[in-house]
């Protein structure tokens, strides 16, 4: 077993938990956090595929972890925005009771 | 064929310029009537040249060939010979008298002259066309601006006539299309002159045995016969044309009796004869019987009529009889020079007949639609009398197109009759003696009219009635001065018919 | 009987054969030019008729002098001028003249007679308001009867005929506004058109026998022995030859225009015209176009003729002309219109005609065509000086004592009815009906012709004599003063009743010129003939005929003068007979309710035919097919569109499953995400491994 299935069953496994965690929790916040776990699962995996690939010396996955985890900031910047103002409109955050784009 | 291959396309432009002008007078509006004048004087004068261009040896000239769908024999083939070139010169005379009677079109008048125009288009293009494709097809678009001028301008009843007319006429023409389906299955060709070429060596039928089995090509020379028989007419056939020629106004009857009427004999001579001449031969007495009804019986049937258009109107559906009585009688085989001869008579008279009936009814419901203006409409034989009285001029003239269609010898309504019966008697008495019944009858019925309308004393009404003034003699002037030439010097026309009508003959198979 | 003719070859045309076309071509151009002239040209209208006229009967007598000469050098002259008019197929149309002594003696007759009459027409039209036109018609009649006379085709003579036909319509019905003389118009255009028909296809059979209708044409003319030859060979049906099929349906044209029995009924009613019309044309030259017509074609009528014999066409001709000229004259007896009397004469004497064409050949007919032609002139203009004279009266029983009044009338009319009735020796008609009876006395076949005739002669004297006592003997019954006619009118009169007179020196038995010229034999003078038993037989027959005609006349009517409501004399000796006469023997209500009647029934079964029978098929089709109109919408309504709408609304419902799809949760729609990455991530491991 490589070091680099290592790495990639850990992101798996935190990409797993995240999945779970966004598809099964009613409260939006939660989804959110599960969304952040995949993620940071996917950081975990350009890192790791950065580190052994052919050239390390080039510093490209790096830079897409380091892009990511600034968009992912801000997604979650917008995303608590957009849950607290339907918290303020619909004084819920749970996703069942949220059903207005049924088609 | 002749050498003249595509030269100059003389037929192409004679086609295209009604066309042009129809779409010009449909823009036109209040001016539509000077455009459409000035297009059928140019088509007068293009078709005089197709005249005196046509080749004098009898074969087809002028022609313009170009592949279109050579995989479904479909070419583009103009030609004309004496016989097509007289009917262009016919039709072109016809559309400018039709147009020049127009005087009093207020409704649409862009639209009305636009579709003269169309309908002079489509005879043009039915006379001219060489290919069953697009002679069949302009053989029923011409059947599309009649139906309007007849819808929106006709008479009372014009809705039910116009129907009842398109509805006849497209149904006759669907015998022929199968005809023609048939032949083109068998052969692979439209091309009207290989197929009588074809036809006159007999492959023709054994081709159609081979394909579709014996006894068919009699059922496809019924079919093509319908298709003409309905359009000439042929008795029975010819129920739609009382009501048509009575309700479309005079200018539209003068173009369906003038020039469409003789569609349907031109295509008897074009295609039904050439091609099933050997069937035509078989079925003549059959034929024959419902040519000879046609002259006597519509000779008297007009005179039951009280409505002068429907009276001329039978009287025409007589005097296509004889050409009809001429074709079928000649579908028999020659057995000598003298037979040959008759046959050759038959022939001149039938198309002699065409153009001089053509003239004579045209210039008949000319004045039907002066009589008309003059009355507010009024057109029964006994609305009027003692006309000659207060307009002498109109009596006068009118009086030569009535004595042209008695058959009076000296005007050209005599010629073709007198060949007709030349050629038909000695080729079948029996029917030849009957039809001469129809002479008689049209005699009393003409002289009738005169009596009716023109003699006697003048009742108060018709005092004041206007005689023809000056720019409608000058107009009608030409017409009878052509039914004298021809009645005098026939040689103008059977100069140039006679070799075509030889090398017709030649070419059919009884 | 008549001998074979015997022509000497033909003689190259002349100039004035050359130029002979001229004679009807003149006149036609006058017509033409006058056509074209405004009403009140009068006098230019008269003057191109008359001079157009006149030069032509110049030009006839120049073809007469022509033919005279070759005749007095014991050649007769024919001359023929062929040319092609239409050119058929492999035959022609060929249209010629002739000059022959037959043409060259109408010809002279036709101009001088016509001649006449428009020159009386100035006198007698002056005050009618369409003079121009009337003498453009009168010189289209002049030019089409000469078109006539020197056809050497019988297709040109039929052409020119039916103009004649046309004129003689157009001047009967020239007072068109009386209903009476329009009808009479049609009548007679339609009666003649009647025998016309049949003429027609005597001419296309002839062609269809021989290839031509020319009558000469150096040995290949119709009626030259080649044709004729043929003709009698070739069988038609009833066991008769094709010559004489042929001959009777020419003669059929004839009868129709000459006013034979039973095509004589428009001839009378023609007199509704103006009377220079009935003395020109329904007198003198159209009606006689028919015996010219036969006299033209005899050779073919005579075809197979033996001497001493008979052919079937010419008994027929005999016959018809015979019982034609006892008919007419009976009906004449009864009338009581100066015009009419005159008329049924003029068809009893084309009947004698006729009767001389069949019996005694051509001489003999035309002989009395042309005394006839000028005696019948005169009768004519002389009765429309009458009526001119007592204001437009027609009745005999309304004249009387005439002749004190109008002596120059008076004189001439005697003249021409001496000649009609055949007074002995003085007078011409004698003379050419002399000859007819000698004929019919000859005849083998049978007497009955004889008969007849005679019979005709004794009513003719008779009818004439009671005309004349009625006319201008006893007292004045009309209104007004009775007045002699101006001199353009009466120097005519006196001019045909010269001729009236002498013509007859040209047929005696003793100095026959006439028949020698026709003939072609040498004219000798032999006085000793008048001392012959035979004809002193015959003189002595028609002195008697004529005196008992005058006799009972002159007994029942002589300077009596009945009133125009007293029963005329013989209607108070025979009631029933006078009735039925004075009915013109019913002919007329005869035909009414034959012919006319079933032509006016059979167009009417014709229009019903047209309108129920076809137009019924017609219908019938249509409502078949608006049946299945009908009974296609059902279908469309009920099976089509109600396939249809259960397919749209299966697909509806179909829809709002898939819907449900569409809950409005994000968790499930990422769920389904979620599935489809699996699932994609599922087919990519299992390709890759493949």
């Amino acid at each position: 077993m490589t070091p680099l299935a290592g790495y990639l069953l850990v992101a798996a496994l935190v990409f797993a938990i995240g999945l779970a965690g966004a598809l099964t929790r009613r409260n939006a916040i939660l989804v959110l956090i599960g969304i952040e776990l995949m993620l940071n699962a996917a950081n975990l995996n350009l890192v790791a595929f950065w580190r052994y690939s052919p050239h390390p010396e080039a510093l490209t996955g790096m830079m897409f972890a380091v892009f990511s985890i600034a968009v992912a900031a801000a997604e979650a910047a917008v995303g608590l925005g957009l849950v607290i103002s339907i918290y303020r409109h619909a004084r819920t955050t749970d996703l069942d009771e949220l059903n207005r784009m049924k088609g | 064929m002749s050498e003249m291959v595509n030269g100059f396309p003389i037929l192409s432009l004679l086609t295209a310029l009604p066309i042009l002008g129809a779409i010009i007078a449909l823009v036109s509006g209040k001016h539509a009537r000077g455009v459409a004048m000035i297009t059928a004087l140019a088509s007068l004068a293009v078709s005089l040249v197709v005249w005196y261009r046509v080749p004098d040896n009898g074969f087809i000239g002028l022609v313009e060939r170009h592949a279109w769908a050579p995989s479904l024999g479909i070419e583009y083939q103009l030609g004309v010979d004496a016989l097509g070139a007289l009917m262009l010169v016919l039709s072109a005379i016809v559309t400018l008298m039709a147009i020049d009677a127009s005087h009093r079109v207020h409704r649409q008048p862009g639209l009305y002259f636009g579709l003269v125009l169309f309908l002079e288009a489509g005879l043009f293009g039915t006379f001219t066309a060489l290919n069953f494709y697009h002679w069949f097809l302009y053989w029923e678009l011409s059947l599309i601006p009649a139906f309007f001028l007849i819808k929106l301008w006709g008479g009372p009843k014009r809705g039910s006539a116009a129907t009842y007319f398109f509805v006849y006429t497209l149904a006759g023409s669907v015998g022929l299309l199968l005809a023609f389906l048939a032949v083109f299955l068998s052969t692979g060709s439209m091309d009207f002159h290989h197929l009588s070429l074809l036809a006159s060596t007999g492959e023709l039928e054994q081709m159609v045995t081979a394909h579709l089995g014996p006894h068919v090509m009699i059922w496809l020379a019924i079919g093509a016969l319908a298709g003409f028989a309905v359009k000439v007419p042929l008795m029975p056939f010819h129920t739609w044309l009382p009501a048509a020629y009575a309700e479309a106004p005079s200018p539209v009857t003068m173009l369906l009796t003038g020039a469409m009427s003789k569609m349907g004999v031109y295509g008897l001579l074009r295609i039904a004869m050439p091609l099933f001449s050997h069937e035509i031969a078989e079925m003549r007495t059959p034929l024959l019987v419902l040519a000879v009804i046609t002259v006597v019986m519509g000779a008297w049937a007009s005179a039951a009529q009280k409505d002068l258009k429907r009276l001329f109107a039978y009287s025409s559906v007589n005097h296509l009889g004889y050409c009809q009585l001429g074709i079928f009688a000649l579908a028999i085989p020659a057995t000598g020079a003298a037979m040959q001869a008759s046959q050759a008579a038959a022939l001149n008279g039938v198309i002699l007949q065409m153009f001089n009936h053509g003239i004579t009814a045209a210039a008949l419901f000319w004045f039907i639609s002066m009589l008309q203006q003059r009355s507010d409409g009024l057109r029964g034989i006994d609305d009027f009398g003692g006309l000659r009285k207060p307009a002498p001029v109109f009596a006068g003239l009118m009086g030569f197109a009535l004595f042209s269609s008695l058959g009076l010898p000296g005007l050209n309504g005599f010629v073709g009759e007198f060949l007709i019966f030349r050629g038909v008697f000695p080729l079948s008495w029996v029917a030849g003696t009957i039809s001469v019944l129809g002479i008689l009858i049209t005699a009393v019925v003409i002289l009738t009219v005169i009596q009716k309308v023109f003699a006697g004393p003048v009742p108060e009404r018709w005092a004041a009635f206007h005689d023809l003034h000056a720019s409608e003699r000058i107009s009608m002037a030409p017409v009878i001065g052509l039914m004298i030439l021809i009645g005098l010097v026939p040689e103008l026309i059977t100069d140039s018919v006679n070799p075509t009508v030889v090398n017709l003959l030649a070419h059919w198979r009884f | 009987m008549q001998e074979a003719i015997q022509f000497t070859p033909y003689a190259v045309a002349s100039w004035i054969g050359k130029i002979l076309w001229l004679i009807p071509a003149l006149p036609i151009v006058a017509a033409g030019v006058i056509a074209l002239l405004k009403q009140p040209r009068r006098r230019l209208a008269s003057s191109l008729a008359i001079g157009s006229l006149a030069i032509s009967f110049l030009l006839a007598l120049a073809g007469f002098g022509d033919v005279l000469a070759g005749w007095a050098t014991g050649h007769a002259v024919r001359e023929t001028v062929n040319f092609t008019w239409i050119e058929i197929g492999g035959g022609n149309l060929d249209l010629g003249w002739v000059l022959d002594p037959l043409s060259a003696v109408m010809l002279v007759m036709v101009t001088f007679v016509g001649l006449l009459i428009f020159i009386y027409s100035v006198g007698y039209m002056a005050h009618d308001e369409n003079f121009t036109r009337f003498f453009c018609f009168l010189s289209l009649f002049a030019g089409a009867m000469l078109g006539v006379v020197i056809s050497n085709s019988l297709l040109l003579l039929f052409m020119c005929w039916e103009i004649v036909g046309l004129t003689s319509y157009l001047l009967i019905g020239f007072w068109y506004q009386k209903p009476s003389a329009a009808a009479a118009a049609k009548k007679a255009f339609v009666t003649t058109r009647v025998g016309d028909i049949f003429f027609l296809l005597g001419i296309v059979w002839l062609f269809a026998q021989t290839g031509t209708l020319l009558f000469y044409n150096s040995g290949s003319g119709n009626l030259e022995p080649n044709a004729l030859g043929g003709l009698l060979a070739a069988p038609a049906a009833l066991g008769l030859s094709a010559a004489t099929a042929i001959g009777l349906l020419i003669f059929a044209g004839a009868a129709g225009k000459s006013g034979q029995l039973p095509l004589h009924v428009w001839l009378p009613d023609a007199m509704e015209g103006p009377t220079p019309v009935s003395a020109l044309i329904h007198a003198a030259t159209m009606v006689a176009a028919g015996v010219y017509l036969i006299a033209r074609v005899y050779p073919l009528m005579a075809a197979g003729l033996q001497p001493g014999g008979t052919t079937v066409a010419l008994s027929v001709v005999t016959w018809v002309g015979a019982t034609t000229a006892v008919f007419a004259a009976l009906i004449a007896v009864a009338q009581n219109d100066i015009k009419r009397i005159l008329a049924y004469s003029t068809v009893s004497q084309l009947g004698y005609m006729m009767a001389g064409l069949g019996l005694g050949g051509v001489a003999v007919g035309m002989f009395h065509l042309i005394t006839h032609a000028f005696f019948k002139a005169l009768l004519f203009m002389g009765a429309g000086s009458v009526i001119h004279g007592c204001h437009d009266e027609q009745d005999v029983r309304r004249m009387g004592g005439l002749r004190k009044f109008m002596p120059v009338t008076f004189a001439t009319y005697a003249v021409g009815m001496l000649a009609l009735t055949g007074f002995p020796i003085f007078f011409s008609g004698f003379w050419s009906k002399d000859a007819i009876l000698e004929s019919a006395h000859a005849w083998n076949a049978s007497h009955g012709p004889y008969y007849l005739l005679v019979f005709g002669a004794v009513l003719t004297a008779f009818y004439m004599t009671r005309q004349v006592s009625y006319v201008f003997f006893g007292e004045y019954r009309g209104h007004g003063h009775a007045h002699e006619s101006p001199r353009v009118m009466t120097m005519p009169l006196a001019i045909l009743a010269f001729f009236a007179i002498a013509l007859g020196v040209l047929g005696t038995p003793a100095w026959p010129w006439f028949r020698s010229f026709l003939n072609n034999q040498a004219a000798a003078i032999e006085f000793g003939k008048f001392g012959e038993g035979e004809f002193l037989a015959l003189l002595l027959t028609s002195s008697v005929i004529v005196a008992l005609g005058y006799g009972i006349g002159w007994s029942l009517y002589g300077n009596k003068s009945p009133r125009a409501d007293e029963p005329d004399a013989l209607e108070r000796a025979m009631p029933p007979v006078w009735r039925a006469l004075s009915n013109r023997l019913y002919v007329d209500e005869f035909y009414g309710v034959t012919v006319i009647a079933f032509y006016h029934w059979w167009a009417r079964v014709a229009d019903w035919f047209d309108r129920r029978v076809w137009g019924g098929i017609v219908a019938a089709v249509t409502w078949f097919f608006g049946l299945w109109a009908r009974f296609n919408r059902f279908l469309d309504n009920e099976w089509v569109n109600g396939g249809f709408d259960k397919g749209c609304e299966e697909l509806a419902a179909g829809g709002g499953i898939l819907s449900r799809v569409e809950s409005g949760r994000v968790q499930s729609y990422l769920r389904l995400l979620a599935l489809g990455v699996v699932v994609l991530a599922a087919i990519l491991i299992w390709s890759s491994a493949r």
